[in-house]
């Protein structure tokens, strides 16, 4: 009867379509909406990300990356003490301004790393050499940086810009993940960012830290914790303390959140309404088919074919349709998008759930159907 | 006029299809209860065809639900080809009209979304017969009643005569020994309800297949072995009709 079904199905072309359409709506907006979702929570990690240290020291009350708490100089040496720490390095981070040539100003993420091991530099260079950011007056200077500060015909190799007044010169491009914040990201040595930023008593942003082999990077951070009484984070740990700090701290979770359960209400909303239409006109014909000698169970089966089938198509369509909206909308890094193996096994959980419970509805119905009323006329 | 019942029921009775004996049906309870059956005995044998007929509300619907085993009788027994219908579980009886029963319903009931041969084949699809050779059947029997150049129509395409006669394939497919037929005149024409109640009758005395019809029709009267007249819950009156049964 599986052919029946679906002939049943696919033969009632309006019904189909619009549970088609409900569930695809339903599907596209959670891939989308999740997807953005997590597109602004790998953002929100970039300043840890865009570092790739195994380990990152700092004050123990930090909250998230983007908070940043000035420690001593002595720190690092502090940390290089602690058993098991392979390597330690200065780390500084923090929210400058760039004047460009043109005199206007830009707001950049400067990130100053260890001169002599580069430790800290972005993975992958799109121009230039980025070991020259040991000569003078170095930066080098990421993707979205070239965009903002005037476009590759104003921003190549070789130009030059102010940091607070100090003038400093393109040695390499390179690529990075956006930050939440959207600022372009500059590199230079740790020495230099020191010297082009305003004078403080402490200027150390992180310890970066790696660990000696056969110690994990969590104990590690364990160890640096109990014995120096400092914030210790792997890079993982940073990660999610900082998503949590901003789902607790801002209105994005409950938003995000509002419009996936929205998308997950309206697809159960349509489909369960529309299938259940399609059970209630067709009643006399499944009564028929009961009268004939169709069991309640065998019915019930060709709901469940009937449903999961429009979900399958639906949950592919609105897949793919999310998918497009991620290569042309968001492609190239303009949005925050991240379309993961967990969020679509979330939202095919979700259909599922949607699927089975409008089934549910229309197998109830059709459980207490009496065959009798195919003879009433 | 009415042809004698036996005394008792008897497995061993072949000759009857049907046999019903003291049937009581009501609907509702306490004090909304309507008794819809009040003591019926009808019995039906192999080739013949039974006309059931009687104003609305005589309970001869409901007494055709009964003998199909789609209603429970509140008292009496029923038995088709010897077998006590009301003895057998839900998926018994299920099982035992897939097997054995062909019904033939007013408004025809096709599912819209199949063609013709596809709805014939229905009942041997249930039964899990293989799509590829339930349409060679259905074919068959199509073709058998003139239908063969409408096989691939769907259900809206064609006229209320080939409809019913879609949905007379599909009660005989499966090669029923009962045809239970509530109305089948009451939305065709005249000639092409004699027509139809014409193969009826043909089907029932070709196949030595029991065939008892619901109608208010009179002009299909004619093809009536015997006619049960139902009056207020109770048969009425049994006529014979012109012919008689094997």
């Amino acid at each position: 009867m599986n052919y029946v079904a679906l002939k049943m199905l696919f033969g009632d072309r309006p019904k189909y379509l619009m549970l088609l359409a409900g569930l695809t709506f339903s599907t596209m907006l959670i891939v989308q909406q999740g997807s953005i979702f997590w597109g602004l929570m790998t953002w929100s990690q970039s300043g840890i990300t865009n570092v790739n240290a195994p380990v990152w020291v700092t004050d123990s009350n930090i909250n998230q990356v983007e908070e940043i708490k000035p420690l001593a100089d002595t720190t690092v040496n502090v940390v290089r003490s602690v058993s098991g720490v392979e390597w330690a390095v200065p780390l500084y981070k923090g929210v400058q301004r760039a004047r460009l040539r043109d005199g206007n100003y830009e707001q950049i993420a400067l990130v100053g790393i260890e001169s002599s091991t580069l430790i800290g530099r972005p993975g992958k260079v799109l121009d230039g050499n980025i070991e020259e950011l040991r000569s003078p007056d170095a930066v080098a200077i990421d993707q979205l940086g070239v965009e903002r500060l005037g476009g590759p015909e104003n921003i190549h190799l070789g130009t030059t810009f102010e940091i607070n007044d100090h003038r400093v010169r393109v040695v390499a491009i390179v690529q990075t993940q956006k930050s939440f914040q959207n600022f372009p990201f500059v590199y230079t040595t740790y020495e230099r960012a020191l010297g082009v930023t305003p004078e403080e008593r402490r200027k150390l942003s992180y310890v970066l830290a790696s660990p000696v082999s056969g110690v994990s990077p969590e104990e590690l951070a364990r160890r640096i914790h109990e014995q120096t009484g400092l914030g210790a984070f792997t890079e993982d740990q940073f990660g999610w303390k900082t998503i949590r700090w901003i789902l607790q701290n801002t209105g994005i979770g409950v938003n995000f959140g509002t419009t996936v359960l929205l998308g997950f209400i309206v697809g159960m909303a349509i489909s369960g309404q529309t299938f259940y239409l399609f059970t209630v006109e067709n009643l006399p014909q499944f009564g028929a088919l009961k009268a004939i000698g169709a069991s309640t169970g065998m019915l019930a089966r060709m709901i469940l074919l009937q449903s999961f089938t429009v979900g399958s198509i639906g949950y592919g369509v609105g897949v793919g349709l999310a998918t497009l909206f991620g290569l042309t909308a968001a492609g190239g890094g303009r949005l925050p998008f991240k379309e993961t193996w967990p969020l679509l096994v979330g939202v095919a959980v979700a259909l599922l759930l949607i699927c089975a419970v409008s089934s549910v509805i229309s197998i109830r119905k059709l459980a207490k159907l009496e065959p009798a009323i195919v003879f009433r006329g | 006029m009415s042809r004698n019942p036996p005394s008792t029921l008897n497995h061993e009775t072949a000759h009857w299809l049907v046999q019903a004996r003291g049937v009581v049906k009501s609907f509702g309870e306490g004090e909304t209860r309507i008794p819809v059956l009040k003591g019926v005995d009808l019995h039906v044998g192999r080739g013949e065809v039974l006309l059931l007929v009687g104003p609305s509300g005589s309970g001869k619907t409901t007494l055709l639900s009964v003998i199909a085993g789609i209603l429970e009788s509140d008292e009496g027994e029923v038995r088709i080809l010897g077998e006590s219908i009301l003895e057998l579980s839900a998926s018994e009886k299920t099982k035992f009209r897939l097997d054995h029963l062909g019904f033939i319903f007013q408004q025809y009931h096709l599912l819209p979304t199949l063609t013709a041969v596809e709805n014939a084949a229905v009942p041997l699809l249930i039964r899990g017969v293989a799509k590829h050779d339930a349409l060679a059947q259905a074919e068959k029997v199509l073709g058998s009643m003139g239908m063969g150049a409408r096989l691939a129509a769907l259900p809206t395409r064609l006229s209320g005569g080939e409809q019913q006669r879609v949905a007379i394939a599909r009660a005989l497919v499966s090669d029923p020994q009962l045809l239970l037929c509530d109305e089948p005149t009451a939305n065709l024409d005249g000639e092409t309800g004699h027509r139809i109640v014409q193969q009826l009758h043909d089907i029932g005395k070709q196949h030595d297949r029991g065939v008892i019809i619901v109608t208010h029709d009179t002009r299909i009267f004619e093809f009536g072995d015997r006619i049960v007249h139902m009056e207020d819950g109770r048969v009425d009156q049994i006529q014979e009709g012109q012919e008689t049964p094997v």
